[in-house]
């Protein structure tokens, strides 16, 4: 039989945020584009997301968060995600990120910021091109 | 050692990873996929497979979350396999019963997997099955599958699970409902989640005046009435489970695994040939022949597969 492959994305709202509307129209919209898309909810710590990541073995996170703890937050997940060997996972983020962060953020491996306003055809491109080539 | 090899010792010493890894190859079809469960097929057999069905927004997701609390209470370990629709417009799923049970997501006696229906019709995956396998493989005391939200005949779970439990709402509708073939047989154990609300007791009279009209049946489905958001009624609801147990392994749990292993041989069996049939037709160039004469009206595909079997399997000449 042959092999089917769907793209897995896990959107995640890290720390105490409870704005949740752009993580649900993103996560319809990579839905709506034949993905496979896990929402974990909100409030989640660092620990919670990349233990999700790691049990639904995904291929794409997309981090969600309005509550300015970006900075804290996704270096705690980056360093997590390496701790479990998960590298070749795709992180992309969206929000409120200051410009001035966005350097920062992407030197730790956060591929991609996306803010408001960003078309969702653009969020499932990028997704649709970047996403690992896992077996 | 190759990856195959590491992945399924992996998943006996129940590393998160190669379960995790384990499952998806399972799901994608990955030409090596059937290694991995004939490997593991030896160590299965010692989890108690729950599953847990009913429709949408009945309150299955919330309801195992505080199922596995009770029974990590116990000292048990959980695998959980949950099952959301796959889109048939565009292939997609938002699999979301994850978030009522993220209470459960860092305890390491916990392994939780989200799982797209895909082009299943039934209530679960395809790959729903060996999910099973490799957490039961994985040395889990437990597994409980969550089905889609099952409507009348979205009933795959019977092929999985050991007990049953049909969660259901008050105000789903009477007594002519808990009469209808298909979803209401199936239930070993049925739950009227949110008893909080108005009307509980009347359905939980419909069901139980349902069932008094097969008398006959050894097994009687208790009714239990639960309010997962708070967690009333979860211990009932145990006790249930296991006193089904129990009554499973008096005498008849042979025999319904028998059955088991018989549709699923069939199965196995007609998927297989048929697949390798089709692979060597269309090597041969001569299933775009068949095609052609289907769609000239020439012959019907019924006749085809019986004129196949006969030329191929039986080896007679049509």
């Amino acid at each position: 039989m042959s092999e089917e492959r769907k793209i897995k994305v896990l959107i995640a709202k890290p720390g105490l945020d409870s704005h949740d509307r752009g993580a649900k129209v993103v996560a319809r919209a990579l839905r709506d584009a034949g993905m496979e898309v896990i929402y974990t909810g909100l409030r989640q710590t660092p620990e919670q997301i990349v233990e999700t990541a790691l049990q639904e073995d995904v291929d794409v996170i997309g981090l969600s968060i309005l509550s300015g703890a970006h900075m804290t937050l996704f270096p705690r997940i980056m360093e997590l995600l390496k701790e479990k060997g998960m590298t070749d996972v795709l992180v992309f983020a969206g929000g409120i990120i200051p410009d001035e962060d966005v350097p920062k953020l992407k030197e730790i491996g956060i591929k991609e910021i996306f803010g408001p306003g960003t078309p969702t055809d653009v969020i499932i491109k990028f997704v649709r091109e970047n996403a690992p080539k896992r077996r | 050692m190759d990856e195959i090899q590491k992945i399924v010792e992996g998943v006996l010493k129940g590393e998160k990873r190669s379960i995790a890894r384990a499952i998806t190859l399972i799901e994608n079809n990955h030409p090596d996929a059937a290694k991995i469960i004939s490997q593991l097929y030896p160590f299965t057999g010692k989890a108690y497979v729950i599953g847990v069905t009913g429709p949408a927004g009945s309150g299955k997701s919330t309801l195992i979350q505080k199922m596995v609390q009770e029974l990590r209470r116990m000292g048990k370990t959980v695998g959980i396999v949950a099952v959301d629709p796959t889109s048939p417009f565009t292939g997609g799923a938002f699999l979301g019963d994850r978030i009522r049970m993220q209470a459960l997501s860092l305890d390491e006696g916990v392994f939780i997997r989200s799982m797209a229906s895909r082009e299943s019709v039934g209530g679960l995956a395809k790959a729903t099955k060996d999910a099973v396998r490799i957490l039961d493989a994985s040395g889990k005391d437990y597994v409980i599958v969550e089905t889609i939200g099952a409507g009348q005949l979205e009933i795959d779970v019977v092929k999985v699970a050991h007990t049953i439990v049909v969660v259901l709402a008050p105000g789903l509708g009477d007594e002519i409902q808990a009469i209808k073939a298909g979803l209401m047989e199936i239930g070993d154990i049925f739950v009227i989640n949110k008893a909080d609300r108005e009307n509980a007791d009347k359905a939980v009279i419909d069901l139980l005046s349902a069932f008094e009209l097969n008398a006959e049946k050894k097994w009687k489905p208790p009714v239990v009435k639960t309010v997962a958001l708070t967690g009333e009624g979860v211990n009932e609801l145990l006790n249930e489970i296991e006193r089904h147990r129990k009554f499973l392994e008096s005498g008849v749990f042979e025999d319904k695994r028998r059955k088991l292993v018989e549709a699923e041989l069939t199965e196995a069996i007609s998927r297989k040939v048929a697949e390798t049939l089709v692979l060597k037709l269309k090597s041969e160039g001569e299933f775009q022949k068949l095609v052609e004469q289907i769609m000239e009206r020439k012959k019907d595909p019924y006749t085809i597969a019986e004129e196949l079997v006969k030329r191929k399997i039986e080896g007679k000449e049509a």
